[in-house]
C-alpha cells in the first residue's frame, strides 16, 4: 500500500482527468484506467486489473465510479478510495451544474427546444439499439430462465407499473437461487 | 426534509442499478418522475439527452440534475453523495471478500439473473421516451396532429444507421439534433 500527499494527488488527478474524458460513462473507463495504473505507472498488475473489473461490474453503481474506487483502495486503501471517489464524481458534478443552470434559462428558447426534440429522436434510437443487441444476446442463449425473466420483468414494469427495485430484488434472487441449485446438485453428483 | 428524500432516492438509485449504463435509467425515472414528480417525463428525457453527451455516468450526472433544480448547489451534493455512498461501501466489502477467498460464484448467479431483467426495464424507460418522441402528448393517441413524424422519421433513420455502421452514439445524436432543429423550426 502506498502513502504519501504525492500518491494522493497522483491518484485525484488521475481519476479526475479519466472521468472528464470518459463520455456515455460505463465500461470505457476500464482500458483508460488499465493504461494509467497499470502501463504507465505500475502500480496494480495487469491480472489484478481485470479481477478488479469484474467486481465493479457485478457491484451496483455506476461502473465507472466503482472502478475508480477499487483502483483508489487497492494503491492507497480506504483514503485512496475516498480521492478517487472524489476525483471521478467532480467532472460530472461540475459540468452538469453548469448546464442546469443554462438549461433553466434557455429550457423555452425554441432552437434549443428544437435540438433537444431532435436529440431526442437520437437517444431514444440508442435505447433501441442497445435493447436490440442485449436482449438479442439473451435470446441467443436459448435458455429458459433468462427468456422468462426478460419477458416478466418487462410485463412487470411496463404494463403494471411495478417499481423497479422490486424487479431487481425478485430477478436477482432467482438468479442467485438458480446457481446455487446447480452448484449444489453437481457437488452430489461428484 | 427535501434534502433527506433527494439522499434516499438517490441512495436507492445508486443501491439498486446493478449493470452500470443504461440500468440506472429505469430506476431514475422511477424515482425522480413517478415517486416524487421532481422532473416531468419531458425534462426526463432532455436529462437523458444531456446524460448522454456530457462525460460521467448517467447515475451520477442525473443526481447533480435532479438536486441543482430541487435545491440548488447543495441539493446536487447531497444527492451525488447518496449516490455513490451504497456502491462505495458494497464495492470495498466485495474487493475485501475477493481477495480474501477469490470467489464470487453467487454474485456471479445473481448477476445472471438480473442481466435479462435489467434488459426488460431499459427497454421499458426506453419505451417511454420513445412514446414522447413518436407522440406529441407522450401518450398514444392515434391522431394526425398528435404524432410527431419528424420524430418518427429521425427515430428509423437514426437505428437503421446505428445497427448498420455502428458509429459513435454521440456523433448520432448530433446529427439527429441538427437536422431535427432544421426540421423543427422550418416546418
Amino acid at each position: 500500500m502506498k502513502k504519501g500527499l504525492r500518491v494522493y494527488w497522483q491518484l485525484f488527478w488521475s481519476t479526475f482527468t479519466i472521468s472528464a474524458c470518459t463520455f456515455g460513462g460505463g465500461f470505457v473507463i476500464i482500458p483508460l484506467l488499465k493504461k494509467k495504473f497499470v502501463t504507465d505507472l505500475h502500480w496494480i498488475e495487469e491480472k489484478e486489473m481485470l479481477d478488479l473489473a469484474a467486481i465493479a461490474q457485478s457491484s451496483p453503481g455506476a461502473i465507472a465510479v466503482n472502478a475508480s474506487i477499487l483502483v483508489g483502495y487497492r494503491v492507497a486503501g480506504i483514503p485512496g478510495a475516498l480521492v478517487t471517489i472524489v476525483g471521478t464524481v467532480l467532472p460530472p458534478l461540475i459540468i452538469i451544474t453548469a448546464i442546469s443552470m443554462c438549461y433553466a434559462a434557455v429550457r423555452d428558447n425554441a432552437v434549443v427546444a428544437a435540438l433537444l426534440k431532435g436529440m431526442q429522436s437520437g437517444v431514444a434510437a440508442v435505447i433501441a439499439d442497445v435493447v436490440i443487441s442485449l436482449g438479442g444476446d439473451v435470446v441467443r442463449q436459448k435458455k429458459v430462465l433468462p427468456l422468462l425473466i426478460m419477458v416478466g420483468a418487462f410485463v412487470a414494469t411496463w404494463f403494471f407499473g411495478v417499481n423497479v427495485m422490486y424487479i431487481v430484488l425478485v430477478c436477482g434472487t432467482l438468479g442467485g437461487l438458480g446457481t446455487f441449485l446447480k452448484e449444489r446438485s453437481r457437488k452430489e453428483l461428484m | 426534509m427535501l434534502m433527506l428524500e433527494l439522499f434516499f432516492s438517490f441512495f436507492q438509485i445508486g443501491l439498486f442499478s446493478i449493470g452500470g449504463g443504461y440500468a440506472a435509467m429505469p430506476l431514475i425515472q422511477n424515482q425522480v418522475v413517478q415517486l416524487h414528480s421532481w422532473l416531468s417525463m419531458g425534462e426526463f428525457a432532455d436529462l437523458v439527452t444531456i446524460a448522454e453527451m456530457t462525460p460521467g455516468p448517467i447515475a451520477i450526472n442525473s443526481a447533480t440534475f435532479v438536486g441543482n433544480r430541487v435545491a440548488g448547489i447543495p441539493g446536487a451534493l447531497v444527492a451525488t453523495l447518496g449516490c455513490v455512498l451504497p456502491s462505495s461501501i458494497i464495492v470495498i466489502a466485495l474487493a475485501w471478500f475477493y481477495f480474501k477467498y477469490r470467489n464470487l460464484t453467487v454474485v456471479g448467479g445473481v448477476l445472471s439473473g438480473l442481466r435479462p431483467a435489467v434488459v426488460a426495464m431499459i427497454a421499458s424507460a426506453g419505451l417511454s421516451i420513445l412514446l414522447l418522441n413518436i407522440f406529441w402528448s407522450g401518450t398514444v393517441v392515434w391522431t394526425l396532429e398528435n404524432i410527431n413524424f419528424i420524430g418518427i422519421g429521425l427515430f428509423v433513420a437514426a437505428l437503421f444507421v446505428l445497427r448498420k455502421w455502428k458509429p459513435s452514439p454521440i456523433l448520432v445524436m448530433f446529427s439527429c439534433g441538427l437536422i431535427g432543429t432544421a426540421l423543427y423550426l422550418i416546418i
